[in-house]
């Protein structure tokens, strides 16, 4: 088995416009699975992915209802790679950038996610075997 | 010695300092570092023989190490047939690799 390792990523982009935020969480998913123990700072467009509040809807153009249409959600792909890391015997702790979240009325996150600051960064760094930024553009 | 890994995922003909980028993985190897170039996303672009591939395959004759993601190639219909000679395709896990294994890593 390997070697369990703490890895910490910073992310700053939001859900859907963006091929950073799907890699990022390609990323998260493979330490997830390996059952490392994971620290998210997101900040910046990056608490979005996590907003409760996300919800799917219809297409009226190509004739499709919610469930045909079954519009992605961000927010269940970061509930899906808690779980992947605890199935795994590893963690992820999953930290919004409050006054990020609160720019954007973005305070309210899946179960989880916590409202924290750079200071978690900071932390989180001290804490990981290695860290890695993705920069928004 | 250090070990560098560099992630690219821009393609040189939308960013002007993709190029910088692979002159900076350049310079650490000639300063006596392994460096890994691995391209994502758009960064798989150049990869593929082109008039744009030039600027890597420079990199990858300078001793660097170039590697690009399965999925972003797969994605942007880039068979491994076509790559330039000195980029291997190669799985995302390679960056979680490097990053367990401690090796500085910059994306850009």
């Amino acid at each position: 088995m390997a070697t369990k390792k703490t890895l910490t990523f910073a992310i700053m982009d939001g859900p859907y416009e963006t091929a950073r935020s799907t890699t990022a969480l390609r990323l998260i998913d493979i330490a997830a699975r390996r059952g490392y123990d994971i620290k998210v700072f997101a900040y910046e467009g990056a608490v979005g992915l996590s907003f409760a509040k996300q919800a799917a809807h219809a297409n009226a153009v190509h004739g499709r209802s919610v469930e045909e249409e079954n519009h992605p959600l961000p927010r269940r792909w970061v509930a899906a790679v808690m779980e992947e890391a605890k199935r795994n015997g590893g963690s992820v702790e999953w930290v919004n950038c409050g006054l990020c979240a609160d720019e954007r009325g973005a305070q309210e996150a899946i179960e989880g996610v916590r409202r924290g600051s750079p200071g978690d960064f900071w932390k989180f760094v001290q804490a990981s075997d290695n860290t890695l930024v993705i920069p928004t553009r | 010695m250090n070990e560098y890994l560099l992630i690219e995922s821009q393609d040189p003909l939308e960013s002007g300092d993709v190029l910088d980028h692979y002159r900076l993985a350049a310079e650490l190897v000639q300063a006596g570092n392994r460096v890994t170039l691995f391209l994502v996303q758009n960064g798989v672009f150049p990869a593929r023989s082109s008039p744009a591939s030039d600027a890597l395959a420079s990199t990858a004759w300078a001793g660097v190490t170039i590697l690009a993601d399965g999925f972003s190639l797969r994605e942007r219909g880039i068979a491994s047939r076509r790559l330039i000679d000195g980029v291997a395709e190669a799985p995302l896990d390679t960056v979680v690799d490097r990053l367990a294994a401690g090796h500085r890593v910059l994306w850009h």
